[in-house]
């Protein structure tokens, strides 16, 4: 018989080597020595194995006692998944090992946009979901601590009276969880892999391989005596024919190969400690045949078992106690350290990947939120998280811990185990929904983990503590809250399902939908999207994750923030890679958007990617994508718009300038030639009369004897073409006058009608073919006060032109009263052939004469016209839209005064 | 870019079809750890199954699949990890 103390020895001794197999491999990888071994697609699928915990160790056993060939289906599922690996095993350590992945929670929250949310959300359910688990492992090491100290309370052995359940566990908790500390918190960077912890694992997955088939090799060799033997004993047992609930096989099926993917320990070995994706092709056969081998025996164990061994013994410690009853205490101890092993390697790993993933997605994001000063300020990152790692460990082993004593640790394993499976398959469909649908949200993901989480808790983790544990008597019996629908074990009233399978199918049926359901319906943001595309599409070679706006990052801040996380020598070396690659000898790299989204991938690495996204944005800035940023973007090209149209309202306005300038310079230039058609026709005018007066002049004083009749005569010609001098000379005077402002004006009363009246008397009196004058009949009615001169002489000057210039063979003049608000409009059109359109600009000019147009006038009756208008307020213009050749003289309104008493009209009239 | 040929060698031909066997391999498996449940279910040995039958038929089927995995391994390996995706690519069939 083995003693308890000799055992202690033994297992001590096999834990120093384990230390010694990890610090070894540990200096080999620093040294950069032993790849061959330390990165072998042995190793790999050897680590793969921590699969296979104590519940297979000693619980597959008991399982096969108890319901026959059921057990297998724990290892057919995670086979096909392994056989498989094209489908989803490639994918998920291809995202793994280009995003950076550090665990599971990582890689669900990073699908979806990074949200810290749903990595505390997994992270949390991880833990309930696992923490069974690893209570599952240390009372497992008691049972079968227990077992050897069993047979010696007979004599009475003193250490036997020392042995504490709760106080074994303690300590095999506590040493787990130094081991995990020494060599899983080592380096921070998670994908620098744990390399000890690995090797470890991998002689730990050798020695419960060995350990389990040389028992099986003992007992059906040793004990049933031939293989033949064994199969007939099988045959001839209480499990000796195929009695197996079909819905229970498929749903254990389903359940082991979900668990296998979604187990945080296996994804940590799977996926993250990956060295290269080909290992996955060799571990596809490799796996299956290890899982094969570890199941081979437990069949024959178990029937042997339930021979030899007394009724009521634990067929759980088969393995264990098979041999010690048959006094092969070297075979006990192997198969004892093979059950060690198998529970030590689980527990370290599931400790360290939910360390990771609670230091990472619930302290870490926390903490930086609590330290309001940010990555850059002072306090070295890299050790608080390696701290909170630490911590993390110790806490999620001290809770395995108080499960174990809280429940007891009297269920069978069996249960334990698929109760857990049952926490973490809930991850199933916002992980495949993740890989390979680019519409699953962040929403739906929450909803379905929700929804199957809760569901799970209920119809699963609940019930396993037993009636009136948990869950009252009434609640299983009438369901929660009296509500039939809600029975633990027949929810909505579907009875007569396994638990098991009702949980299961339950749970993840409705977590799908709800996934599905809530993703479907919802608009996922920017970053969400892109991730969705980088996961969906990623053995598309996709390109890079998202680009920061790294403009604004300081190299510096960033060099001290990534000092603080990596270490400073690491961070060192890879800013100055990065500034090779850039092209800068020394110095910092430029923050080029590549290099921080490289960095940010390698802080991710340490911990975690929404922590390093948060990071990273804290000094770079926010994300080029955010919706703020997209939306500030729009803001800006709105403005620029504007600026563009007020640019082109302005060029509009300057090349409307410009036409005036053009138009007013053609004006000019118009002006000019005229006034040298005028200065010659002028030199000319006045040079005509004068020369008729010179010559007549010089007549009357040389001629020797003229006529008197000739003397009046030329006489008379002489006073006229003086007159004629006259006049145009007081044209000049006249306008010189008007411009200059110093005229004064006699103001008169008088009506509309006798100022027409006057202007045409004046003008038509004494022609041989007057114009047809029509006036308006109401212009009697109107009284002006006004300089009644000059408003007659612009009357007269219109009716003259008319007179002057209308070649109708009917001439006639129509005069137009319109009366306005603002003006009194006095309209002169006449039935001729109007101006010109270019010549209407000029009409109102000084010397402006229309060419073609005969006549005796100098040009300057328009504008004296225009500037008499001027001083009387109003204005004068030409009509060119009337048929014939139209004026309009504008009076304002304030020269209409009231109707006068009658006997003023009489006497102004 | 240039045009992929419409028809592969035969060499690259057979890998895909290879990797084809590759991605239909677990539903067989599947379909095969399937079939015991259209087993008559008793526990009396005269019509049921004997367990030592069953446990022949799964670890058969294990031993087989592994057997083929380990051979698609051993033909495809360089071939698997080009990241072609077999059913996207212009080929024949």
């Amino acid at each position: 018989m083995v003693a308890l103390n000799q055992l202690v020895v033994v297992c001590l001794a096999y834990v120093a080597i384990l230390f010694a197999v990890a610090f070894v491999a540990e200096r080999a990888a620093l040294r950069g020595r032993g790849g061959w071994l330390l990165r072998s697609p042995l190793i790999y699928t050897l680590s793969l194995s921590i699969y296979c915990t104590a519940w297979t160790f000693y619980g597959a056993v008991g399982y096969a006692a108890r319901s026959g060939l059921e057990y297998l289906t724990i290892y057919l599922g995670p086979s096909l998944v392994m056989i498989g690996w094209w489908w989803i095993l490639r994918r998920l350590v291809r995202i793994g090992r280009r995003q950076r992945v550090t665990s599971i929670a990582d890689l669900i929250s990073s699908r979806y946009g990074k949200s810290n949310a749903l990595a505390i959300a997994v992270t949390l359910m991880a833990v309930i979901g696992v923490t069974p688990y690893i209570a599952l492992q240390l009372q497992s090491v008691v049972l079968s601590l227990s077992i050897f100290a069993a047979p010696d309370v007979a004599q009475a052995d003193e250490t036997v009276e020392a042995f504490n359940p709760v106080q074994a566990a303690f300590w095999v908790a506590l040493g787990l969880g130094l081991f995990t500390v020494l060599f899983g918190t080592r380096n921070l960077n998670v994908n620098e892999r744990h390399h000890g912890v690995v090797i470890a694992v991998a002689v730990e997955a050798v020695v419960k391989l060995i350990a389990l088939i040389a028992v099986g090799i003992f007992v059906v060799w040793g004990l049933a005596g031939g293989l033949n033997e064994t199969f007939a004993r099988i045959d001839s047992s209480t499990i000796g024919t195929w009695e197996v609930q079909g819905s229970r096989w498929a749903t254990l099926t389903l359940l082991s190969a979900a668990a296998f993917l979604c187990l945080p320990r296996m994804f940590q070995v799977m996926v993250v400690e990956n060295d290269d994706e080909k290992y996955l092709q060799i571990a596809s056969w490799a796996f299956p045949l290890y899982l094969m081998l570890m199941s081979l025996f437990v069949v024959p164990i178990a029937v042997v078992g339930l021979d030899l061994m007394p009724a009521g013994s634990n067929p759980d410690l088969f393995v264990l106690s098979l041999p010690l009853s048959q006094g092969q205490n070297g075979l006990a101890m192997l198969s004892f350290l093979g059950g060690f092993s198998s529970a030590t390697s689980m527990v370290i790993v599931a400790t360290l990947a939910l360390s990771t993933m609670v230091s990472n997605h619930i302290v870490m994001p926390f903490w930086l939120r609590f330290r309001r000063s940010g990555a850059t300020q002072s306090g070295d990152v890299r050790n608080v998280v390696i701290l909170a790692r630490r911590l993390s460990i110790l806490l999620i082993i001290s809770l395995g811990f108080f499960y174990y004593r809280l429940s007891g640790g009297s269920s069978a394993l069996a249960a334990i185990g698929t109760i857990s499976f049952g926490g973490v398959a809930q991850f199933l469909p916002a992980l495949l929904g993740g890989l390979f649908w680019r519409g699953a949200t962040r929403t739906g993901a929450l909803v379905g983990l929700g929804v199957g989480f809760a569901i799970w808790v209920f119809t699963m983790l609940l019930p396993s503590f037993g009636v009136d544990a948990a869950l009252s008597r009434a609640t299983f019996e009438e369901g929660l809250l009296g509500l039939g629908m809600l029975r633990p074990q027949a929810l909505f009233g579907i009875e007569g399902l396994d638990p098991t399978v009702h949980a299961v199918v339950w749970s993840l049926a409705l977590n799908t939908v709800g996934f599905f359901i809530a993703s479907v319906f919802g608009f996922p943001d920017p970053i969400e999207r892109l991730q969705g595309a980088q996961f969906v599409k990623v053995m598309d070679h996709a390109g890079p994750t998202r680009s920061w706006t790294a403009s604004v990052a300081g190299s510096e801040d960033l060099m001290i923030m990534a000092q603080r996380i990596l270490g400073a020598r690491e961070a060192q070396d890879f800013f100055r890679r990065a500034a090779r690659s850039q092209g800068l000898p020394g110095g910092l790299p430029e923050p080029t958007p590549t290099f921080v989204e490289a960095l940010e991938r390698e802080l991710s690495a340490s911990v975690g990617a929404a922590t390093a996204h948060a990071m990273v944005g804290q000094i770079v800035g926010g994300t080029s994508v955010s919706v703020q940023d997209l939306l500030a973007v729009a803001d800006e090209s709105a403005q620029m718009l504007e600026y563009s149209n007020q640019l082109e309202i302005k060029s509009r306005e300057l090349s409307e300038t410009a036409a005036q300038l053009r138009a007013a310079n053609e004006k000019l230039t118009q002006l000019s030639v005229q006034k040298d058609n005028f200065l010659s026709q002028i030199s000319h005018e006045l040079r005509t009369p004068m020369t008729s007066i010179r010559s007549f002049s010089e007549i009357l004083r040389d001629a020797e004897s003229l006529k008197d009749a000739d003397k009046t005569r030329y006489a008379t010609i002489i006073h006229s073409e003086t007159l004629r001098l006259t006049r145009l000379l007081d044209d000049l005077i006249d306008l010189s006058v008007l411009e200059n402002g110093q005229v004064t004006l006699h103001m008169g009363d008088s009506s509309l009608g006798d100022i027409l009246d006057r202007a045409v008397t004046t003008s038509l009196t004494g022609l041989e073919r007057p114009i047809a004058v029509t006036a308006p009949e109401e212009a009697g009615s109107i009284y002006l006060r006004t300089d009644l001169d000059r408003l007659v002489q612009v009357f007269i000057n219109l009716i003259t032109n008319a007179q002057k210039y209308c070649r109708a063979d009917e001439p006639a003049l129509t005069i137009r009263l319109d009366q306005t608000a603002t003006a009194l409009h006095v309209d002169f059109i006449d039935n001729g052939a109007g101006i010109a359109p270019d010549a209407q600009a000029v009409i109102f000019e000084k010397f402006a004469r229309i060419a073609g147009e005969e006549g005796e006038g100098a040009g300057l009756g328009l504008a004296i016209c225009q500037e008499i208008m001027l001083r009387l307020g109003g204005s004068i213009s030409y009509l060119s839209r009337e048929n014939g050749t139209g004026f309009r003289v504008a009076l304002p309104t304030s020269v209409i005064v009231e109707r006068a008493d009658p006997a003023r009209v009489s006497v102004a009239s | 870019m240039a045009r992929l040929p419409l028809f592969l060698e035969r060499r690259g031909y057979r890998m895909r079809r290879l990797m084809d066997v590759v991605r239909v391999l677990p539903f067989i498996g599947l379909g095969f750890w399937l079939i015991p449940l259209m087993w008559p279910q008793t526990p009396d040995p005269a019509e049921g199954v004997a367990t030592s039958d069953t446990l022949r038929y799964i670890f058969g089927i294990w031993l087989v699949l592994i057997i083929v995995t380990f051979l698609l391994w051993r033909r495809t390996k360089d071939f698997a990890d080009r990241d072609l995706p077999p059913d996207e690519a212009s080929e024949e069939a």
